[in-house]
């Protein structure tokens, strides 16, 4: 539970960061909140020999709007996300999901980009990111490149991001009149990690349903999107029978694994029953 | 409850009793802000640190061990091997030979050759900083040569299984048996069985659980001269002393033993750990203050856990529900070695399978089984919540079969009220109680009628929520021990404890008691009593404790027995000090003592009013001991040693109205309610944290927690991620109440509340599960209730496999196809 020794840089601006990563040589870590990086350095899973705090980078911190998106700074802390007036009128999804993520102290501390970079499949966020088509903005040596939600998450506690590379902000589509969202997530005790979980954003017009974007947690080595429900609601009425009919094939194409917590096909079985529930709560049935 | 003081003074009133008043804990403030001497806050002039190396194998020989790397790493003083110091290591203490042929293996504080569970101590580095011993470690290279692991008992005692520990014959270290036919206390059993119209047989897993106090293990021994002083985060400085000095050999006069403030314990503490020699050892080799603080890992890991057992249960009773006899056989699970009281846990339980009830015949039995495992031993409540679970868990199943209301079988064969004191089956003398009065407080606590309602209307609509009530009417024995009987059982000291009272010249109070707090308010309600007993105002009293050099006799805290029996010592010790004031006092006031009143701490003379003199100031005089009686000592100081002559028996009904999801399995107790009676209350406002406290961890055995091991032996529940102790917010409203039958044991009429929530709340919980899902076909669901678990027992039927997570407690490797899937222990690991 003592970490091993390490070197520290703490910079201030975006540049300075890059720049103290590629000083830092082959074994460097970012650090952001540490909520999931400081428990594995103690338990010496990873021993990073420079850490590049992110803490003082305060461009990296807040969100606003750029057009039709919202723009979430990398270093936004969950406590952030739950108080920012922007995201509560177009991030519903996002808040939602963030209030379910573990206890007070840790939400204090651990940030959306970090959330995102850790890529841990039973995190609440990379599905809800997912669901919304988020884009990556990653900065690195050579500048900035924007990556797909759907490129983005590449395996387990695994992502797009190449080494000397940051990722400083993700964009997301504002989601206003006609949505109705919902996270449903599953666990055992209150501030533990999804056994499943399913974001869901529904777009109504009139009595049918328009656009359905469903994300979901845990069902594979990455977040994944529930691509056949998604395609069998589109243009059906809002009804029980249509949102029943559409989640019995939430499961379809995932590959959860077995753990402590639950067998392949129980996080199946519970996949659509939680896409069931999120998407009636978001249609308001 | 009111759990908030009267902010109103009573200045004019005459002083109200102390006792029964729900004081605010004076020990808190220092205990919550952690402004106090824990013993990792210890910091003495050039103390090393020391750090473990543990054994990543459950069972393996050591056939190569290299520390030359280590010791050469910056401030390293010293790295010790099992080798080192097998000659002086001893073998920790078991202090509990159950039946006089127990298989004793032997325990080591450090492997020499082998090792037998993961965790095991194979290195200790010695370094001047935690940082260093801890990179230090790294340094070192072992290689094992791995043996057969052996983890389920129902394989291990099988003819031909392999051994934890090769010098023996068998994994079974005793075989302990209470007839109750063979000891005079009820009719044969066998017969019971063969008469009977029904019987009902069940098998109930009790998981492995971890104690998870808040306060890890710490150990600071200071070495002056031929002296050792040890502080240590334990709940029995005392015996820890004794024991200490008998497998180190360091004469008990010169090792004093402190235990500061403990942050928790649930008999996790009542050990004499590993670390605890180790560094009496290398302090003494090193002349030099050494600590060793454990790491939360370490604590789940190697810290003695609990429970582990596989209870056979049989009842017998004719149709119209009155029981006939009882038959238990457990296997309890020792894991790799015996410790402190491992093998006494089941045996205590086996006195409390009959329960409330009135059984005529009672066999038990019990092997004691050695696994590749961390020890087990106590842990809240020890032997007795797995009796409770088990006959409150065969009652409703008894009530299945018949066709009964469950209350109404209990309520057919439980105590009456007129029948206390009752000489149970199993030969323990009830005190007092009355069943049905706590039953229907509890009831209307509950509002069972109302929710009964409901239950039918959610089943008769197939609502996806079903809705169960379960009962647990318990009961059990506190008060640990009259000494006698813990001579009968070979318990290795006795059940006493010591009180002593200092009246400073001031006139405050010092009030030393032999029962060493860890959390329970101790100071709080023994200061209560004093100041009851002496007249003298509650902040004029100071309790210490958990020092041997201070304390000099004592057996610390475990089993409900403080308040019961040391809160009893303070009783008697304030009793001597009134009697030898009354001297003093009649002398000063030119008086004969006979004639001497004593209340709200004056003593008056009777029939000449005016003429008074206080117990302080008795205190005083005699300090200054200018004038006092010929003959007489010039004190009233006093002291006192109380030995129960029986247990105490609080009991209670507790109900749990629990909502099962169908579509999910996933168990939410909609309304919990209980009525406990623990005698004479003290102090409402710690009696019912204890409740709280005893609830929480009793309903997390039966939701939430357990000890899992995956098929090599490694511990996959091996942080709080996984391990998963509930939080006040996975947690309901608690409805309590109470009743009060004294104890007649001891003058207080306490019979204790540390472990009663513990105890009585898991069958309530597990029962109500039952109860919302049996029409579903479900006839099991073994502990904790995972929603996975319940979900299965919901679709395929009966108990659902008696499995859900794979690996569990390795005996889901024996039960079928959806066990071979198996678990990556760092795939829930890798959450962080
Ligand atoms: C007790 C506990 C319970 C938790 N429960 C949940 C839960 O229920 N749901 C949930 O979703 N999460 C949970 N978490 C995790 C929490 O959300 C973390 O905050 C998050 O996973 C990591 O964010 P962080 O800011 O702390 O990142 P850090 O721990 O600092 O970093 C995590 C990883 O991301 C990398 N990284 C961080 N920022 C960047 C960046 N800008 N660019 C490139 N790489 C970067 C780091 O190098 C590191 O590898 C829990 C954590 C704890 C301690």
């Amino acid at each position: 539970m003592i970490p091993a020794p390490f070197a520290y840089a703490r910079p201030t601006t975006v540049e300075e960061a890059l720049q103290a990563i590629a000083d830092g040589g082959e074994d460097v870590k970012v650090l952001a909140g540490g909520q999931s990086l400081i428990p594995v350095m103690r338990l010496r899973l990873a021993a990073p020999e420079v850490l590049v705090d992110l803490t003082r980078v305060e461009e990296l911190r807040g969100v606003r709007e750029d057009g039709d998106m919202l723009v979430i700074g990398a270093m936004t802390t969950h406590a952030d996300v739950l108080t920012d007036p922007l995201l509560a009128q177009y991030g519903q999804l996002i808040v939602q999901a963030t209030e379910t993520v573990a206890d007070r102290q840790v939400r204090r501390r651990g940030t959306f980009g970090g959330a995102l970079a850790h890529a841990d499949p039973a995190g609440d966020l990379p599905a809800v990111a997912l669901a919304l088509d988020a884009e990556f903005v990653l900065a690195g040596p050579g500048g900035r490149r924007t990556v797909p939600a759907a490129e983005f998450f590449v395996d387990y506690l695994t992502t797009a991001l190449e080494e000397g590379e940051l990722l400083v902000e993700i964009r997301v589509p504002k989601l206003g009149e006609g949505w109705g969202v919902r996270y449903e997530k599953f666990n055992r005790v209150a501030q533990a990690w999804s056994i499943v979980a399913v974001a869901a954003a529904v777009r109504r017009e009139g009595g049918r349903i328009a656009e359905a974007r469903i994300g979901l947690t845990n069902m594979g080595p990455t977040p994944l999107r529930a691509s056949a429900t998604e395609a069998a609601l589109v243009g059906v009425d809002v009804s029980m029978e249509t949102v029943t009919a559409a989640a019995a094939q939430a499961a379809e194409g995932t590959s959860p694994s077995n753990d402590l917590n639950a067998q392949a096909d129980y996080r199946q079985h519970l996949a659509q029953v939680l896409t069931r529930r999120a998407l009636a709560a978001a249609v308001g049935l | 409850m009111t759990a908030v003081e009267d902010p109103t003074s009573s200045v004019d009133l005459p002083p109200a009793k102390e006792v029964g008043q729900a004081r605010r804990r004076k020990e808190d403030a220092r205990l919550i802000t952690g402004k106090t001497t824990w013993t990792d806050n210890m910091v003495l002039p050039g103390m090393l640190h020391l750090a473990v190396l543990r054994s990543p194998v459950a069972h393996g020989r050591i056939t190569h061990l290299d520390v030359s790397a280590a010791k050469e790493r910056p401030n390293v003083v010293a790295v010790y091997t099992g080798a080192d110091l097998a000659e002086e290591q001893g073998s920790l203490p078991c202090a509990w030979p159950v039946t006089p042929d127990m298989v004793n293996p032997g325990h080591p504080s450090i492997a020499v050759e082998q090792v037998n569970h993961v965790g095991e101590a194979v290195a200790v580095v010695v370094a001047r900083s935690r940082t260093a011993a801890a990179d230090a470690l790294e340094a070192i290279d072992v290689d094992y040569e791995p043996l057969p692991v052996v983890l389920d008992m129902e394989q291990a005692v099988q003819e031909g299984s392999p051994l934890v520990h090769d010098h023996t014959t068998s994994n079974t270290s005793y075989h302990f048996v209470f007839d109750a036919g063979e000891a005079g206390t009820g009719s044969d059993t066998e017969q019971a069985f063969a008469d009977a119209q029904v019987v009902v047989s069940r098998r109930f897993v009790q998981q492995r659980l971890i104690p998870a106090f808040m306060e890890p293990r710490s150990v600071v021994v200071q070495p002056s001269g031929d002296n050792y002083t040890m502080w240590s985060a334990t709940q029995i400085p005392h015996i820890l002393r004794v024991m200490a000095a008998m497998v180190t050999g360091i004469p008990e006069h010169k090792l004093r033993v402190i235990a500061p403030d403990v942050g928790g314990g649930f008999g996790g503490k009542l050990q004499v750990n590993p670390e605890e020699i180790l560094c009496l050892l290398i302090a003494r080799r090193l002349g030099k203050p050494v600590k060793w603080t454990e790491t939360r890992g370490e604590s789940l890991m190697t810290a003695h856990h609990g429970r582990d057992q596989v209870q056979f249960i049989d009842v017998a009773a004719d149709r119209d529900g009155t029981v006939k006899g009882l038959r238990v056989r457990l296997l309890a699970d020792m894991g790799a070695y015996l410790r402190l009281i491992t093998p006494g846990v089941p045996a205590l339980g086996a006195f409390m399978f009959p329960g409330i009830y009135k059984f005529p015949a009672y066999r038990f039995e019990c092997d004691g089984v050695f696994t590749n495992k961390v020890p087990t031993d106590a842990y809240r409540g020890a032997g007795r919540p797995e009796a409770t679970f088990a006959i409150e868990r065969i009652m409703d199943e008894l009530a299945v079969e018949l066709g009964m209301d469950p209350l109404e079988v209990r309520r057919k064969n439980w105590i009456n009220a007129e029948e206390f004191p009752f000489t149970t089956v199993a030969g323990l003398e009830y005190d007092s109680g009355d069943y049905h009065q706590a039953t229907e407080q509890a009831l209307e606590l509950l509002g069972y009628d109302e929710l009964r309602a409901e239950q039918k209307r959610r089943r008769e609509s197939g609502d996806p929520v079903q809705l169960g009530i379960g009962f647990s009417t318990f009961t059990e024995m506190c008060g640990l021990a009259p000494s006698r009987v813990l001579g009968s059982l070979a318990f290795g000291a006795g059940g006493w404890e010591q009180a002593s009272i200092r009246m400073l010249p001031t006139g405050k109070v010092e009030v030393v008691t032999g029962s060493t707090p860890h959390g329970q308010g101790h100071e709080t309600a023994w200061s209560q009593i004093v100041a009851d007993q002496l007249g003298v105002p509650f902040e004029d009293v100071e309790v210490l404790h958990g020092d041997t050099a201070i304390s000099s006799r004592g057996l610390d805290t475990y089993g409900s027995r403080s308040l019961v029996v040391g809160g009893t010592a303070v009783v008697k010790a304030a009793e001597k000090v009134v009697e030898k004031a009354r001297v003093i006092a009649a002398h000063l006031l030119e008086a004969n003592a006979d004639d001497l009143e004593f209340t709200g701490g004056k003593f008056t003379v009777r029939g000449t009013p005016g003429a008074g003199v206080g117990i302080q100031e008795v205190a005083l005089a005699i300090f200054a001991a200018h004038d006092y009686p010929e003959g007489v000592e010039p004190t009233i100081d006093a002291e006192a040693t109380f030995d129960p002559e029986n247990f105490s028996f609080p009991h209670g009904t507790h109900i749990c109205a629990m909502e099962i999801d169908t579509e999910t399995g996933f168990a939410k107790i909609r309304k919990y309610a209980c009525v406990d009676d623990v005698g004479t209350i003290v102090n409402p406002l710690i009696v019912e944290g204890q409740v709280h406290g005893g609830l929480a961890q009793g309903i997390a055995q039966a939701m939430y927690e357990e000890a899992i091991y995956d098929a090599e032996g490694n511990l996959t529940t091996g942080s709080f991620v996984d391990y998963l102790v509930p939080a006040a917010s996975d947690l309901p409203h608690f409805d309590t109440g109470n009743t009060v039958h004294a104890a007649t044991s001891n003058p207080l009429g306490a019979k204790g509340v540390g472990e009663a929530g513990c105890i009585a709340s898991t069958p309530a919980v597990v029962n109500a599960a039952l109860d919302a899902v049996r029409h579903l076909g479900v006839t099991d669901i073994r502990m904790p209730l995972t929603p996975e678990r319940v979900w299965r027992a919901i679709h395929q039927g009966g108990d659902g496999g008696d499995r859900a997570a794979a690996g569990s407690n390795a005996q889901g490797a024996t039960a079928g196809e959806t066990a071979a899937a198996s678990t990556d222990p760092s795939s829930s690991g890798g959450h962080l």
